[in-house]
This record gives structure tokens, sequence and C-alpha cells, in this order.
């Protein structure tokens, strides 16, 4: 019973960050149709913000401040100064297809060298702002935490305003018309290139937010995020790679599905399920599980 | 205002798509474009709104020039393009599609009521307002499409065949609408069509491309009557 409670704890735990990741990586896809591999990067230098935020000021809160609105920036000023500028030479061909790949992994590099030569090689702690100790249950310490709980509301307060913004605003209602054509949404007046790198900036503030759930339960170095853009990656193709519902749910399905096969069969497992799932998905439904469409689109 | 482009020139790849092309088209006139497929008339349409890249020559709308601007900007300053029959967002609801072009509008109180004046143009749309735009009939999308146009209060409306793939009875309806609203709004339009007789019907005057290049221009009364492009164009 414990067992089988801590397992759907940690499962939410897990696919709150996933999430987070995964909506990142989509609000890019969808704005500029490119698998931003750089999100690991660009998350982690967010959180490096984030902890010398709340070093200097003693506040966590503040720190969580400063790594969305940095990592926001960050979004913004790599799709305007690195992105539109490659993507504006490229307009055909086979290169279309590796370019994105190649800038963006090329991106991840620079960013994370560029921490190494700030910050050093090293692992360093981020203090969470409540208890990492684990919630009594049966008289049996569990695996959930105050601090774990809480990232489970932020993830999911973050996701219900990211709905509203989308569905109920008129700049979400650009984002969406912006995804789904950019020529019909320039031709009605749309600054389609304005509203793309919000979408950037939307990602990088949910990156930024990521890191600073996930790092006081690991710690911060360079690579930190690496993990969880895998993740993130596979729980956004399970979810189809168009939606933020999808997004969602897709990582909550891969949270679970870790979070069982580690604690009922073998740690192991947290890799190979998480590549089962995504072999499996593409294999069955390469459109994503909660696509009605057939085939993937582009 | 009028509508002035002088040996307008655009490749289309390594093809020269539209070769010095030259007209005008007055204020309030409805000027079609007819041509056989392949003629360039979708390439000078896209030429004229931004979409696509203008090698040489002039295009200027009210005097100033509409050549290298961006198709949003030409959106905001009155220029709208209606491109094919597939122009709605399938995603997105009626409404929505209805009020992609009024979120930049300053004037939110015209906004409204341009679009209750568009439903009032197109009933249907009005019946269909949160169905999504990919349940439309293709009937239902071309006046969708119009539709968002005019919610613009467009100044130049610019209108990519939209009898494309619509059944005959459709066809007279959506081009009675345009004649309608074209007089009563005073809009200045570039209607290319491939059913040449449809649009020359409505046309105050017309324009004959062929292979990228105007072979004739005239009003419309005149093309009607003329045996060459009887033969080649209207097929009696």
């Amino acid at each position: 019973m414990i067992k089988l409670i801590t397992a759907i704890l940690t499962a939410l735990t897990t696919g709150a960050i996933y999430a987070l990741m995964s909506t990142a990586l989509v609000l890019v896809w969808r704005s500029t149709r490119i698998i931003n591999f750089a999100q690991a990067g660009q998350a982690v230098l967010s959180t490096y913000i984030g902890y010398e935020v709340t070093v200097r000021t003693g506040s966590f809160w503040v720190g969580v401040v400063g790594a969305m609105i940095f990592g926001a920036l960050l979004g913004a000023v790599i799709d305007r100064f690195f992105m539109r500028p490659i993507f504006k030479r490229i307009q055909s061909g086979p290169i279309l297809m590796i370019a994105p790949v190649v800038a963006t992994l090329g991106l991840l590099g620079i960013i994370q060298s560029i921490i190494g030569f700030k910050w050093g090689l090293t692992y360093q702690s981020l203090a969470a702002p409540v208890s990492t100790d684990g919630y009594m249950l049966f008289d049996r310490v569990i695996a959930f935490s105050p601090f774990n709980l809480l990232v489970v509301v932020f993830a999911t307060v973050s996701m219900l305003l990211l709905t509203l913004l989308f569905q109920k605003t008129n700049i979400g209602l650009a984002l969406r018309a912006s995804a789904h054509s950019p020529e019909i949404a320039r031709l009605s007046g749309i600054k389609v290139d304005f509203i793309r790198t919000l979408g950037w900036a939307l990602a990088g503030a949910a990156g930024g937010l990521a890191g600073m759930l996930y790092i006081p339960s690991s710690y911060l170095y360079p690579n930190a995020m690496d993990v969880l853009l895998v993740f993130g990656f596979v729980a956004a193709v399970i979810g189809g790679l168009e939606s933020l519902f999808g997004a969602v749910a897709g990582a909550m399905l891969l949270g679970f599905a870790i979070s069982f096969a580690t604690s009922y069969v073998s740690e192991k497992l947290v890799f190979p399920m998480a590549f089962i799932m995504l072999i499996v998905v593409l294999l069955i439904r390469p459109a994503g599980i909660f696509s009605k469409k057939k085939d993937r689109r582009d | 205002m009028t509508l002035i482009v002088e040996n307008l020139t655009i490749d289309h790849g390594a093809i020269r798509a539209i070769n010095a092309v030259s007209f005008a088209v007055p204020t309030g006139n409805l000027a079609a474009v007819i041509g056989a497929n392949g003629a360039g008339k979708t390439t000078l349409l896209r030429g004229l709104s931004g979409l696509k890249d203008i090698k040489s020559g002039r295009a200027t709308w009210n005097d100033e020039s509409i050549v290298g601007k961006r198709p949003e900007n030409l959106a905001r300053s009155g220029i709208m393009h209606v491109s094919d029959g597939k122009s709605v967002i399938a995603e997105l609801t009626v409404k929505e599609n209805l009020a992609l072009t009024g979120l930049w509008r300053k004037d939110k109180k015209d906004v409204a009521a341009a679009t209750e004046e568009v439903v009032s143009l197109f009933p249907i749309l009005g019946e269909r307002m949160s169905q999504s735009g990919g349940s439309l009939s293709g009937g239902e999308r071309q006046m969708l499409a119009i539709g968002r146009a005019l919610v613009a209060r467009p100044k130049l409306l610019l209108l990519d065949e939209p009898s494309l793939g619509l059944a005959p009875l459709i066809i007279d309806q959506i081009f009675q609408t345009i004649r309608k609203f074209v007089t009563t709004m005073n809009l200045t339009v570039v209607l290319v069509e491939q059913n040449a007789m449809g649009a020359l019907a409505i046309a105050d005057e017309g324009i004959v491309l062929n292979l990228g290049s105007v072979v004739a221009v005239d009003s419309a009364e005149n093309l009607l009557k003329d045996p060459a492009v009887r033969t080649a164009y209207l097929g009696y």
C-alpha cells in the first residue's frame, strides 16, 4: 500500500517537472518548427541565475522570478538574434532539416561552456524553500515531501495560467494562429515574427521554472538538465508535439511509467522505460497518442 | 487612390513567373485577372501582398510603394489578400478566424460592428460561430476567408480564385456577394480567376495574363465580346 502511494506521488512530482520541459519544447516547436535541444542549456543557465539571485536576496521565491525572467529574455534573444537570422538564409533543401538540430545542439554546447567558465564544473546545491523530508504515512516516512507537493502545485498552476493565456486572450489567439498557419496569420496583419519570439520567451520561462523546481532535489552543474531534456522530449513526442495538453498528458504518462517500473521492477529501468514508451508510441501512433490525425504533419 | 503596377517582374525559383506586367486599377473598381493555369495569376497577387519578393518594377497603392514591405504591414495598411479556398485556419473556430484581423485594430467598437456586417453579409457564418474552421464546407470556408478580410475594413482587396472547387450554384452566389459588397463598401479589388466568365461578368475591367505577361487589358464588357478572348478563355 505504502509502495503504491509512494509510486503515485513520485510519478506526480517527476511528471510535473517533465511537463514543464515538454511544454517548453512544444511551445518552440509550435511556433518555429524547431526541436530546441538548447532548452536544457537555457534552463540550466536560468537556474544558475536563479541560484545567484537566491543567494544574494536570501529568498528562493525571488530566485524563481529571476530564473523565469532571465529564461524568457534568453529565449527571446536566442530566437531574435540567432535562430531568425539563420532561417532567413535557409529557405529550402535538405539543410532545412539538419540546420535546426545543428544550430540548437551547437547552442547547447556554447551555453554549457559559458556556464563552465563562469561557475566552474562543480556541483552546487540550491536549498529548497520548504522541507525536503518525506511526509509520515502510517508511521513510515514516504518519498514525498512538502517540497514535492510544492513542485506539483507550481507546475499545475503554471499550466493552468498558460492554458488561460492561450485560450482566452488575444495574444493566445495570435500564438495559436501563427502556430497553425503563419501565412494566414501574416495576411491577417499579425506580426508573426514577434509572436514566434514570444513563444520562445514563454518556453524559456517554463524552462527556468522547471530548473528551479528540479535542482533542489538534485545538484546544480552544467549538465544538470540534460536528462530532463530527454524526458521532456519523449513526453512531448508521446503527446504529439502539437498540443500543450498532449505535452502535459505525455509527461504524466511518462512519470507514471517510470515511477512504477522503478519501484516495482528495478531502479535501473528509468531510461529503458522512457525509450520503450517512445518506441511503442512511434510504432503504434506516430502522431502522438492524443492526436486525432493518423500521421505526423510536416 | 489607385493601384498602379509598372513593369512588375517576379521570379519563381529559376522561372520568370511574372514578366514586366503593367496595369492600373482606379479606386472602387473591380479588376478581374484571368488566364490559364500557370499564367502567373497567383504569383502576381502574392507579390502585391508581400508574400513573394518582387524582382523589379514598381507597384504603388495610394501613391505609396508596396514593394519590399512585409505582408503583415501591408495588411495593416488596408491591403487584404485572401489566398485560395483553403485560407481558413482549420484548428480555430469560425469566431476566432474572424477575430484575427481585428486583433491589432485599436477601434474595438468598429471591429465589433465590422464583424456584425460580415455576419449579415454571410448569415451562415453566424450560425457556425463556435464550429471549427475545418468543419465548414468549401463555400462556407470561402465566405469565412473573405469575411475575415472584411473585418479589417480593407481598402484594397486581393482575391485569389474564390470559385476554386465550389459548386456552380455557390460560385454564382459568391460572385454576386462580392459584387454587392465591393459597391457598398467602395472597395478596390483585384480578383484572380480561372473562371473567366464569372469573373468578367462582375468586373469593371479585365486583365488577361498569359505565361506571365499581360496580353490584353480592357473593360470587362469589351473582353467578353472579344473573339480572341472568347475562344481562348471563355470557351465559346
